[in-house]
C-alpha cells in the first residue's frame, strides 16, 4: 500500500560554513488521510523536514516517496508537477501577492495547472466561501486581518484539492481566535479525506491532533502515532 | 482526474503526473502583474528606452521627410534640364557663349525647349539718387520668352514677359532681387532705373531651385536689352575693341537652359559642346542641375548621425536601467518566486515570467518612443511645410530594438530568478 509520505533514513546537511546537519537519519511514514502535528524546539529541523516532504528541497541522502513517487529520480520539471498536483502549502508568513485581490491570490493555486482563467476564478471563489471569506473576494491583502490573510492562503493551498497539505506554523502569527478558525479548517479538510502535516509550537494544539511527531536535533525523538481509520469514499 | 488520492491509498504504482502547465496568456498576465503593482518604477524605467527610441525615430523621420520634400521638388522640376555655361579660367574667353548658340541648340532633335539669358553689364537702381555701386548684387539680364516654361518656373505675382512687353521697358524680378528691392506688389507701378532707363516692374518670380543665379536677376526682354547695350556702347566709345567676339547689338548668352527628351539626355549632353562652340567645345560647361539636388538627397547630415548616436547611447542607458530594475525586482520578490515554485511553477516558468516582464517593460518604452518620435517628426515637418514621412523600417526597427534590449537586459535577472532554490526563496527576508 502506498503511503502519502514516506521518508527513509533521510539526512539533510546544509553546506556551511559551518555545515549544519539539519536532518540526521529520519525515517517516517504518513498514511493517506492522516492528520499529524510536528513539534520540537527551534532549530530542531521541523521546517527542513517539511520542505523535504514537499519536494521543495532534496535530501543529502536517504529516500523520499510522495504518494509513491521517488523524489530522487525526478527532475525539476517532474517535481514541480508533484507540487502542483499533489501538495498544498500553508506558510507562517502567508506569502500573498500584495497587488492581487483575495480571489486572484487563491486562483494562483491553479495557475500552473493550465486551468483557464474563468474556471480558476470560479473555483477560487468557491474555496474562499469554503474558508468563510465569501464576503472578502475582492479585498487586497492589506485590507484583510492576519487571520483572514491566512484563510486566503489556506484557500489557495486547497483550491486544487491536493492529496497532501503541509502547513509550517500556520497559526504562528495569529491570535487564539484566528488560530482556532484555522485549526477548524484543518480538521474539516482532514475529515474530507486530505492528508495533513502541521508544524506547531503550541503543545495544546499538537495534543488535540491524532498524531504527534516530536523532532529533536534532526531526529525523530518521539512519535505518538495514533492510527486513524482511513476515510473511504 | 478520478477522485482525489485522499483516503484511497491502494494503488501499487504511482499515477503518472502530467507536467505543470502555464498558459501563454497567463505568461503575459503574470509578467504584466509585476509592472502594474509598481507603476512609478515601470514608467520611469520605460522612459529611458522611450527617449532613445524617440530620438532615433524622430531623427530618421525628420531626415526622411526632408528628403521626401527634396524628391518632390526634383520630380516637380524634372530631371531633363541641362544648363550650358561658358567655362571660366585660362583661355576661358570673355565668359560668354557664341551669339548664335541658342538657335543651334534648338536644332538638336531631342531638345524640346531652349531659353537663354544674357547678363547685362548695367546697373539696376531703385532711383537716380542711389549710388551705382550699391546695386545689392542684382544683375540685369535679358531673358528669352521661353525661360519660364523651360525652367518650370512660377510667378509669385504679376505677369511674365510677352512679345509686346519684351520690346518696351518692363522688368520681371527674381525672388531675391525682389526682396532686396523691397518689391511686394506690382499694382503701384514701381519703376527701376536699369542702364539709365526707367523700367516698370510687371512681375516677381518664385525661386528657381534648378537655376538659383536667376533669383538675383532683373529680367528684361531681349529686344529692349539690345537697344540698352547699343546705347551704352555708343556712350562709351573707348570700349569698341571688344567688338571682335561680340559685335555691338548682338547679345552673347551667359547661360542656355534646355529641356530634352528624358531618354536622350546623355546623347544630347554628348553633342552640346561641339554644337554650341565648334571651335573650342571645352570652353563650354554643361551641367544637369537636378543631379545636385539628387546628391543633396543622398547625403546624410552630420546632425542625423549625431542624434542617432545619442539615441543609441540613451537606448543603452535605458537597457542598463531595465536590467537594474529587474535585478532589484528579483531580489525584492524572492518570496513570490518561492511561493510560485511551491505552487508548481517550473524553473522555465519563472524565467519566462521575468523575461516577459522585461520585454513588456521595453515594449512599453519602445511603443511610447515610436509615438514620441512620430509626433516630433510631425511637428517639425509640419513647421517646415514638408510632407510627414516616417520610414516604416524606423518604426519597426525602433520597436524591435527596444524588444531586443529588453530581452538582453531581462535575461540575466530572469536566469537568476529561475536559479533560486525554492527553500532559499521562501526564507523570510
Ligand atoms: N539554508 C540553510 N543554510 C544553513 N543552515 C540552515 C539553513 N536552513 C536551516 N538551517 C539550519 O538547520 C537547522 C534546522 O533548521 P529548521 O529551519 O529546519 O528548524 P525549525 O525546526 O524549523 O526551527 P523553527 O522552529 O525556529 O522554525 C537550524 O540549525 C538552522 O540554522
Ligand atoms: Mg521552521
Amino acid at each position: 500500500m502506498t503511503a502519502a509520505v514516506e521518508l527513509l533514513d533521510v539526512v539533510k546537511t546544509y553546506e556551511g560554513p559551518p555545515p549544519v546537519q539539519a536532518l540526521d537519519g529520519v525515517t517516517l511514514r504518513i498514511e493517506h488521510g492522516e492528520l499529524a502535528a510536528v513539534v520540537g524546539p527551534s532549530g530542531s529541523g521541523k521546517s527542513t523536514m517539511l520542505h523535504v516532504m514537499g519536494t521543495l528541497d532534496r535530501p543529502t541522502s536517504g529516500r523520499v516517496l510522495i504518494d509513491g513517487h521517488e523524489v530522487s529520480s525526478l527532475g525539476d520539471r517532474r517535481l514541480s508537477a508533484v507540487r502542483s498536483q499533489l501538495i498544498g502549502f500553508v506558510f507562517q508568513q502567508f506569502f500573498l501577492v500584495d497587488g492581487a485581490t483575495a480571489i486572484d491570490n487563491v486562483a494562483n493555486g491553479l495557475l500552473y495547472r493550465g486551468v483557464a482563467p474563468a474556471e480558476r476564478r470560479q473555483r477560487a471563489a468557491e474555496a474562499l466561501i469554503a474558508v468563510g471569506l465569501g464576503h472578502r473576494l475582492t479585498h487586497l491583502p492589506n485590507q484583510l486581518s492576519g487571520g483572514e490573510r491566512q484563510r486566503v492562503a489556506f484557500a489557495r493551498a486547497i483550491v486544487n484539492r491536493p492529496a497532501i497539505v503541509l502547513a509550517d506554523e500556520p497559526t504562528g502569527n495569529l491570535d487564539s481566535n484566528a488560530s482556532d478558525a484555522i485549526l477548524d479548517l484543518i480538521r474539516q479538510l482532514n475529515e474530507a479525506g486530505s492528508t495533513i502535516v502541521v508544524i506547531t509550537h503550541d503543545r495544546e494544539v499538537a495534543g488535540s491532533l491524532p498524531r504527534q511527531i516530536a523532532v529533536r536535533d534532526g531526529r525523530i525523538d518521539h512519535d505518538a502515532a495514533t492510527r486513524v481509520a482511513a476515510v473511504e469514499r | 482526474m478520478t477522485a482525489t488520492a485522499a483516503g484511497s491509498g491502494r494503488r501499487r504504482t504511482p499515477e503518472r503526473l502530467g507536467p505543470s502547465r502555464l498558459r501563454p496568456g497567463d505568461v503575459v498576465a503574470v509578467g504584466a502583474s509585476g509592472l502594474t503593482t509598481r507603476k512609478t518604477r515601470t514608467v520611469l524605467s520605460a522612459l529611458g528606452i522611450a527617449l532613445g527610441i524617440a530620438a532615433m525615430v524622430g531623427v530618421l523621420g525628420i531626415s526622411e521627410s526632408s528628403r521626401a520634400d527634396l524628391r518632390d521638388q526634383i520630380t516637380a522640376l524634372g530631371t531633363n534640364l541641362l544648363t550650358v555655361t561658358p567655362t571660366g579660367g585660362f583661355g576661358g574667353g570673355d565668359g560668354a557663349l557664341p551669339a548664335e548658340a541658342q538657335a543651334k541648340v534648338s536644332r538638336i532633335g531631342p531638345v524640346e525647349r531652349v531659353a537663354d539669358v544674357v547678363e547685362l553689364d548695367v546697373a539696376v537702381l531703385r532711383n537716380d539718387l542711389v549710388n551705382e555701386n550699391e546695386t545689392g548684387g542684382i544683375t540685369a539680364m535679358a531673358a528669352h520668352l521661353d525661360l519660364l516654361t523651360t525652367l518650370n518656373g512660377e510667378l509669385a505675382f504679376g505677369s511674365w514677359l510677352t512679345e509686346a512687353s519684351a520690346a518696351v521697358p518692363t522688368v520681371v524680378l527674381g525672388s531675391v532681387a525682389a526682396e532686396r528691392l523691397g518689391v511686394i506688389e506690382v499694382d503701384q507701378g514701381m519703376m527701376l532705373l536699369i542702364g539709365g532707363e526707367w523700367f516698370t516692374v510687371i512681375g516677381v518670380l518664385e525661386p528657381f531651385p534648378l537655376a538659383p543665379d536667376l533669383d538675383r536677376g532683373a529680367l528684361v526682354g531681349q529686344p529692349i536689352a539690345e537697344s540698352l547695350v547699343v546705347g551704352a556702347a555708343a556712350a562709351e566709345t573707348s570700349s569698341v575693341d571688344t567688338s571682335l567676339e561680340a559685335p555691338v547689338g548682338e547679345l552673347s548668352p551667359s547661360a542656355i537652359y534646355l529641356r530634352t527628351d528624358p531618354s536622350q539626355i546623355d546623347a544630347v549632353r554628348g553633342v552640346l559642346g561641339s554644337t554650341v562652340d565648334p571651335q573650342s567645345p571645352d570652353e563650354v560647361s554643361i551641367s544637369r542641375p537636378s543631379e545636385l539636388l539628387e546628391a543633396q538627397e543622398a547625403t546624410e547630415s552630420a546632425f542625423t548621425n549625431l542624434f542617432l548616436g545619442l539615441g543609441a547611447v540613451s537606448l543603452l542607458v535605458g537597457g542598463v536601467g531595465i536590467a537594474n530594475v529587474m535585478v532589484i525586482a528579483v531580489i525584492e520578490r524572492r518570496n513570490e518566486i518561492g511561493l510560485r515554485r511551491a505552487l508548481g511553477a517550473t524553473r522555465p516558468h519563472i524565467r519566462r515570467q521575468f523575461l516577459t516582464e522585461a520585454l513588456l517593460l521595453s515594449a512599453l518604452g519602445g511603443a511610447a518612443g515610436v509615438a514620441i518620435g512620430v509626433a516630433v517628426t510631425a511637428l517639425y515637418a509640419g513647421s517646415q511645410g514638408w510632407r510627414i514621412v516616417v520610414p516604416p523600417l524606423a518604426m519597426i526597427g525602433g520597436f524591435g530594438a527596444a524588444l531586443a534590449i529588453g530581452a538582453v537586459a531581462g535575461l540575466y535577472p530572469a536566469m537568476r530568478a529561475a536559479g533560486l532554490a525554492p527553500t532559499e526563496a521562501l526564507r523570510s527576508s
